[in-house]
């Protein structure tokens, strides 16, 4: 048989889409532990938790790799999807008069490439929002914690004012800011002797919760769009999480009810939890 | 028991030949039987346009028992209109009510091209089968009974429920994506179940998905909307067997 039969099939192209969505099915679970990180610790703890995530999900080998993977599924879902699509609208050149589609199969299955289409176009906002301005173009300012030392006004001490930086050692680090210098926006070097004195965190849980907040003039629109776009991906999910695994031929009466099941559940419970986080982060 | 009559307004698509532009147009129909057939009822139709002496209706059928598969007509939005588990044939006037508008129009899939009003080309399915939907038998002249093989009873049941598709295309009809994946799992499995069909089973699946491709049939959503409309009731699970049968011989075939 040929080579291209792999990409080009029918059946084949509908396997692709089987794989990559199921990847990204495992990836929605990675990014949602990620997520919870921001809501289930409070304070500094919550913030050095999510920031200490982040900088983990940016420098470890394994998830650099797992990431690329991701983006490729992406894309190749969402091609793979619009030439499905294209191909699926020409086998029928001429559409009925009358047609009733409601009595023989569910919604969320007839409007894939739809629900499909808009689930993108959050994916490419909330990467612009997030992705683009932590790995790309802002300078995001690094985990400092402020905190102030008493001074004796006894003898005529004021109270001193103080940055620690977070460092990936782990410990705070106290920094006068006019003797160091940053390299790659988040080393830190004593200015003089140009040493290496640590590496902050960027701090993306700020950036997040200042995104979300009331204080942002447009962190309802956001909210808003963000559980729009859940609502969708439970819709895409319904369908898709257990018509990946028909495609793949796996069916059998012992084990499909529980696969639709979890199907089910998956697309309920996972686009559930993302939405309550941002809700959660505007309350507060 | 007295039968009860109704009467019904009709929308049918007509269309003069496969090259002309076709449009739906409005009949009024009295006094029909609610025990007769859908076809019946296109019968006493087309009785009344050949006394107006117009052009009678085109629609297939042959041996109106549900049995042949030529009968098909979209009727209300459905392949085989409303009922369950039934052909066209086998749909009665009193699943309809008095008065009540009744839309009829040929299957719509470019691969299914309109001959004239309700009659469609539908040997698209002739060619996937050709394709490979047969099996070698020793003509040596010492052939063996098909029933000298022993076969497990549930492989058995499995293979003849693929094999009661009649090939109506009510699966193409109703698929939002006119796709024929429910005709070719049946096909495909009939044979990838039984002993006999194994010594071909890898071309087979290869070569019937290509020709089904090349036919121009859209790509199966799992929207479940064929297995649902099937006067046959052929399962999903032929569409998984076929889906299994493809990966196995993508990978393996020489």
């Amino acid at each position: 048989m040929s080579k291209s039969a792999i990409l080009k099939s029918s059946i084949a192209k509908k396997y692709w889409m089987a794989l990559t969505g199921l990847f990204l099915c495992t990836f929605l679970i990675g990014h949602l532990l990620g997520n919870l990180q921001l809501v289930l610790k409070t304070g500094e703890e919550g913030r050095r938790a999510f920031n200490e995530y982040a900088y983990f999900m940016g420098h470890n080998i394994f998830i650099k790799i797992l990431s690329w993977v991701t983006y490729i599924s992406i894309i190749f879902h969402a091609v793979d999807g619009f030439m499905l699509t294209f191909q699926n609208k020409k086998a029928r050149p001429q559409n009925y008069a009358y047609n009733n589609p409601g009595a023989n199969s569910s919604l969320p299955s007839r409007y894939m490439a739809i629900l499909g289409t808009v689930v993108l176009v959050f994916i490419v906002t909330h990467m612009a929002n997030f992705w683009w301005k932590a790995k790309v173009t802002e300078d995001i300012p690094l985990h400092v914690k402020e905190i102030v030392v008493p001074g004796n006004p006894m003898m005529g001490q004021p109270d001193q004012k103080m940055e620690l930086y977070l460092t990936t050692s782990g410990n705070y680090m106290p920094i006068q800011k006019d003797q160091v210098v940053f390299k790659n926006k988040t080393e830190i070097y004593d200015k003089t002797f140009d040493i290496k004195m640590g590496e902050g965190y960027k701090d993306l849980h700020t950036v997040v919760m200042k995104f979300f907040s009331k204080e942002n003039e447009l962190g309802l629109v956001y909210l808003i769009f963000y559980v729009v776009s859940m609502g969708v991906l439970a819709f895409h999910l319904w369908h898709g999480f257990a018509s990946a695994f028909q495609t793949l031929g796996v069916r059998h009466k012992r084990y499909t009810p529980a696969i639709n099941f979890i199907g089910k559940a998956f697309a309920l419970l996972v686009p559930l939890a993302f939405a309550v986080i941002p809700v959660m982060i505007y309350m507060r | 028991m007295a039968s009860k009559t109704i009467n019904i307004n009709l929308k049918i698509w007509r269309q003069k030949n496969a090259n002309a532009k076709g449009s739906m147009e409005t009949y009024k129909l009295d006094n029909v039987s609610t025990d007769s057939s859908f076809l019946e009822m296109l019968d006493q139709l087309n009785e009344q346009l050949v006394n107006e002496r117009k052009e009678p209706i085109a629609f297939d059928h042959d041996c109106r028992e549900g049995i042949c598969g030529m009968c098909s007509l979209y009727i209300n939005g459905e392949a085989h209109g409303p009922d369950r588990a039934v052909t066209t044939c086998q749909l009665h006037m009193r699943k309809f009510k008095d008065g009540e508008t009744i839309y009829v129009e040929p299957w719509r899939a470019k691969a299914f091209p309109v001959i004239k009003d309700l009659v469609v080309d539908r040997s698209s399915f002739d060619r996937i089968q050709q394709a490979g939907g047969f099996v070698s038998v020793n003509t040596s002249g010492n052939t063996i009974d098909a029933n000298a093989i022993p076969i497990g009873k549930a492989d058995a049941d499995k293979a003849f429920e693929a094999a009661t598709c009649i090939g109506c295309g009510a699966c193409v009809a109703s698929c939002k994506n006119a796709s024929a994946m429910l005709f070719v799992s049946a096909k495909v499995s009939q044979m990838a179940l039984l002993p006999q069909g194994k010594v071909e089973a890898k071309q087979r699946v290869l070569n019937m998905v290509k020709q089904m491709d090349e036919e121009g049939f859209g790509n199966c959503t799992n929207t479940g909307a064929c297995a649902v409309e099937c006067p046959k009731e052929i399962s999903l699970e032929n569409i998984a067997r076929m889906n299994r049968e493809y990966l196995k011989a993508m990978v393996t075939a020489e």
